[in-house]
């Protein structure tokens, strides 16, 4: 069959419309982009990496069930363990925790559902707040040793001033956090609930903060987290290097942390006590992935609701 | 659930014209505003609406964009409160009580004016708690929640698709599921009013029928006013109509919402009094 003259210009336009669109060799820019982008996250895994490598390597020889049940002895690296390093880490994580959450998420709700954004109050609580979040951890240290030790508290050196002192340092996380989940909640939520008589108290504890727990749970873990890696302020609010005793309670006795401890071992020159810092190591990092473990199974099986 | 399966569920729904011969006046106002106005700010979004809405009536208000038909809407149940630059002032009567009086509470007076929204916004929580939630809230006393719950369906019309399925979650429903479910759940808690915003702007025609079909069942029982851009289905369900448009302050060039004419739907559609009221549902502007 023969083209008619318009046929064919038709048929050519087509042809060269398909050839451009064909890969014209390699785009040097993007795959360099792409390769500069992969070099970055392979740094920071390949850090974490040989971290965790090194310490389990070196604190292997020492990783048994002694670590638990021991007490810490300078005497004998061999039969010393971390038993109440890992007790009063316990103490004062229960500290925290109990603390900051319901001061935490009390302040978001404040600031979300209940404060009017246009007095001048509200935005210096607000900017404060940020302030806070960036104040460095030994400032708190001090200031827990001044007003929570010794001063208007008074509480001497016990495993609950040193919760108070890490909750003040980890509050504007929580705050921050839990904030961001509440403003998550669409507002066609309160809506509904206020549209059916509902006060804003009911809105809020029936509505809103339901369904924004998976992302007040994960602030919380993010802070604890920080918490329980935490030594400098420690330090100064009596976290003791050296308790061959577990503390009596939250408001009794000496008291120790994982942390302060393992600081202690690697300060030793003794090659064993080195070995037994590792070993010390390896459990905090187990125990910081199991509360996150423990976070995200939480998380997973409420989010799952909605 | 897809809506295929809403479809063979429930009975086929038919066009029906609501027209009813209604008093040129409401007999019973449950509403009367006298010069209101409403201000964002410093934007004056509507000004001097005066109208009565008559009990047991369904009364629609329909006009292009910014007219003003929604914040009139919302001022009727105070949920314009919930913006804190609004500002109402004139009169808003409810069975004659100042509904902006400074002893009034908002809380209360949403538990007598439900509220429908555009898009439907069923709690993230089982069917049955979406209904339930209202007479919990408002401290109703019930007898038996499940009853409750079950006579609420039916008279939402959606017990029959919904009876074996009451403890699933809600995002669940088809879309016209879910905005009869938020329909009911505004029954609940026997409200003497129940507002609807643009209830069916989201929803495909079938289920705009059958929500249709509801409101003018639920007329027997309760006062609705409807907010609908729709304007075909003004005419369907509606026993007055109220026309909005945006006026323009020729000096200022500020635009404000207004009420154009206000009557007995079949005289609106029929035989509108005011050019720009025939204008607009002739479709030659808006």
């Amino acid at each position: 069959m023969r083209q008619s003259g318009r046929t064919r210009i038709a048929v050519d336009a087509a042809r060269a419309g398909t050839e451009s669109l064909e890969r014209r060799g390699i785009d040097v820019k993007g795959e360099l982009f792409r390769a500069v982008l992969l070099l970055c996250i392979s740094i920071g895994i390949v850090m974490l990496a040989t971290l965790l490598a090194y310490v389990i390597v070196a604190g292997w020889p020492r990783l048994d069930l002694s670590l638990f049940t021991e007490m810490p002895s300078t005497r004998d690296p061999n039969t010393s363990g971390f038993l109440p390093a890992i007790v009063g880490t316990l103490y004062v994580m229960i500290g925290v925790l109990v603390t900051t959450v319901p001061i935490g998420v009390s302040a978001a709700i404040y600031l979300e559902e209940y404060a009017d954004s246009s007095k001048w109050y509200n935005r210096l609580i607000e900017v404060n707040i940020q302030n806070l979040a960036a104040v460095p951890s030994i400032v708190f240290g001090i200031l827990g040793l001044a007003f929570i030790v010794r001063g208007p508290w008074g509480l001497g050196f016990v495993a609950f001033a040193g919760s108070l002192t890490l909750m003040m340092m980890v509050l504007p996380t929580v705050i921050i956090a839990s904030r961001e989940a509440i403003r998550g909640v669409p507002s066609t939520l309160r809506h509904a609930s206020l549209g059916l008589g509902a006060t804003r108290w009911q809105t809020v504890s029936r509505q809103v903060l339901p369904v924004s727990l998976p992302g007040i749970l994960t602030g919380t873990i993010l802070a604890m987290s920080r918490a329980i890696g935490e030594t400098a302020p420690l330090l100064l609010v009596g976290a003791t290097t050296f308790v061959r005793f577990l503390p009596e309670g939250l408001f009794d006795g000496a008291y120790s942390v994982i942390t302060v401890q393992i600081f202690q071992w690697a300060m030793r020159p003794q090659e064993e006590f080195r070995t037994l810092a590792a070993a010390g190591s390896i459990v905090l990092v187990a125990l910081l992935l199991l509360m996150n473990s423990v976070a995200i199974w939480l998380r997973n099986k409420y989010s799952r609701a909605y | 659930m897809t809506d295929q399966a809403t479809r063979a569920a429930g009975p086929a729904p038919s066009p029906q014209r609501a027209a009813r011969d209604v008093p040129d006046v409401p007999k019973e106002p449950v509403f009367t505003t006298q010069d209101l106005n409403i201000h964002y700010g410093s934007f004056h979004a509507v000004t001097d609406v005066s109208m009565e809405f008559g009990k047991n009536e369904i009364t629609a208000l329909i006009g292009p964009s910014g007219c003003g038909k929604s914040t009139v809407l919302r001022c009727l149940n105070r949920m314009n409160d919930l913006i804190p630059a609004a500002r109402v002032s004139g009169e808003v009567r409810y069975h004659g009580i100042e509904l902006y009086g400074p002893k009034i509470d908002p809380i209360e007076v949403r538990r007598r004016i439900g509220m429908v929204f555009q898009k439907a916004n069923p709690f993230p929580k089982s069917i049955y708690d979406n209904i339930a939630y209202g007479p919990r809230v408002t401290g109703m006393k019930v007898d038996n929640m499940d009853d409750l719950v079950e006579q609420t369906l039916r008279r939402a019309a959606l017990w029959d698709e919904v009876k074996d399925k009451l403890k699933q979650n809600a995002y669940g429903l088809s879309g016209g599921q879910q905005q009869r479910l938020c329909i009911a759940r505004a029954i609940a808690t026997n409200p003497d009013v129940v507002l609807m915003d643009e209830p069916c702007s989201a929803l495909d025609p079938i289920a705009t029928l059958r929500i249709e079909e509801l409101m003018a069942e639920l007329r027997e029982l309760y006062t609705i006013i409807i907010v609908t851009h729709n304007m075909q289905q003004a005419a369907r369900v509606s026993d007055r109509t109220a026309f909005f448009t945006v006026k323009v302050n020729e000096t200022t060039g500020d635009r404000t919402g207004g009420l154009v004419e206000y009557d007995r739907t079949t005289k609106i559609f029929e035989n509108p009094s005011d050019q720009r009221t025939e204008g607009y549902i002739s479709g030659r502007f808006g």
